[in-house]
């Protein structure tokens, strides 16, 4: 068993190519599915640390205050994100709750940690400990982390509510409206390519 | 030296046949890191990352179909069932997912009414059909438009997250409306059977090996018989709107 280093594999459909080197921001793509198969990343590493950690701060943010408030004829109602998922919990049908607090809560939390710490510099970069088992990680919890998907049913949530109600935005929703931005630059990032970062450390 | 890549498949003659397959030419890729490995088998470990080598995602047909099939028993369910219960002093209704979606267009949010409508209703059902297609003509190692059904996959990876949006609105709406005894509303048993459709869906799209697409009977043949010494294809084509996402 031996590395072959001067060829790459499409992984969506298997066709073999010649490794090319890349210059900065270029993408190459597979000549026979059009999937992207690798990407200079050298510059889009220098903004995605600051990046996550000003998600990870708003992140705190949008958890902390209430997403909206409602006013029903003098009576107020208001809600933060984990303060929905208990309502979830007491109506009994803590399934559904298990899985908006996995992907709006968990996931996102977990792969903004995992980056973070992934990206901080340290004196070995190399020999980073669990390297390989959290870029795995990174990798299964891409397809579930779901702000930005959440935001879009917030805004629908507001629109339902404000036929029968006044409706006062929280702080929590412009930080959401901000993490889904920032997560879509983050999250975007295709954890494949810290390897080649990792590689250009050495 | 980027040109003088030779490119042995043009456009129109896009078939399998004029690629060289990593497994056809007895090489195995990491899933993980992308490295390549030669004359290793199948279970060993990347030496680079350590994941497990395999040419296809185990079991990657039947894994679909199962959950496919489930996705398919719950998505009855998910429509017929009450997915909210909205109750006030004088009443108490039941919605379900289409119910919502009429709710917003009779009262004239058609805008809304469209997003939901594609979120919830059309994307769930699109992504059935999608896996249905992939899956059947993968069995049938069809060579039937390949490139359109790679893309095809790709699409369903991409828009599957998006009919989550009802489960989060519903979510928050019941979080929001706790008026005890005034207006009250709360989460009916079809948001669990759509919240499963969501992911049940889901894991069916990770199980799918898209390789299997461009696993026909004539691409194996073909790859054995061609000499190791010509084992590449092309070089990578290099996307023309490169140049236009370069800055991110």
């Amino acid at each position: 068993m031996h590395e072959i280093s001067d060829l790459t594999v499409c992984e969506q459909c298997d066709a073999v190519f010649q490794k090319l080197s890349l210059a900065n921001g270029e993408i190459a793509r597979c000549t026979r599915c059009g999937n992207e198969m690798d990407r200079n990343a050298q510059q889009r590493r220098n903004h995605l640390l600051p990046l996550t950690i000003a998600s990870l701060i708003i992140f705190v943010i949008a958890n902390i205050f209430p997403i909206v408030e409602m006013e029903l004829q003098g009576l107020h109602s208001q809600t933060t994100l984990l303060g929905a998922v208990l309502s979830l919990t007491t109506e009994g049908i803590s399934m559904v709750a298990l899985l908006v607090l996995a992907t709006t809560i968990l996931f996102p939390f977990m792969q903004m940690l995992i980056l973070f710490y992934l990206l901080v510099p340290s004196k070995h970069p190399d020999n980073r400990p669990g390297f390989s088992l959290l870029i795995r990680v990174m990798q299964m919890l891409r397809p579930w982390g779901m702000i930005e998907v959440f935001l879009l049913g917030v805004l629908v949530a507001l629109i339902k509510l404000s036929n029968m109600a006044t409706i006062i935005p929280g702080i929590a929703l412009w930080a959401f409206c901000m993490l889904t931005v920032m997560l879509t630059v983050v999250v975007s990032f295709n954890p494949r390519y810290l390897w080649q970062l990792e590689e250009s450390e050495q | 030296m980027l040109n003088s890549y030779r490119n042995f498949a043009t456009q129109d003659t896009a078939d399998s046949t004029h690629f060289n397959t990593a497994t056809g030419i007895g090489l195995l890729s990491c899933h993980q890191c992308g490295k390549l490995w030669k004359s290793a088998k199948q279970g060993d470990r990347c030496k680079h990352c350590n994941a497990t080598l395999h040419t296809r995602k185990p079991d990657s047909i039947n894994r679909t179909w199962a959950l496919v099939i489930a996705a398919c028993i719950m998505y009855i369910p998910a429509n017929m069932m009450p997915v909210m219960i909205t109750s006030t002093f004088f009443e108490s209704h039941q919605d379900t997912i289409l119910s919502g979606i009429i709710f917003f267009w009779v009262s004239g949010e058609w805008g809304l009414a469209a997003v939901v409508f594609i979120a919830s209703f059309l994307v769930p059902l699109l992504k059935l059909a999608s896996l249905f297609i992939l899956l059947i003509s993968a069995q049938q190692k069809s060579t039937w438009r390949q490139l359109e059904r790679a893309k095809l996959y790709r699409m369903v990876e991409l828009i599957g997250r998006w009919s989550m949006l009802d489960v989060f609105v519903v979510s928050l709406l019941v979080g929001l409306v706790q008026i005890q005894g005034f207006a009250q509303i709360s989460a009916g048993v079809g948001i669990v059977a759509f919240g499963a459709v969501v992911v049940l869906t889901m894991l069916a799209s990770i199980s799918f090996d898209p390789r299997l697409i461009w696993d026909t009977a004539n691409s194996h043949n073909d790859a054995q018989q061609t000499q190791p010494t010509d084992i590449t294809n092309t070089g990578i084509a290099r996307s023309p709107e490169k140049t236009l996402q370069e800055r991110t």
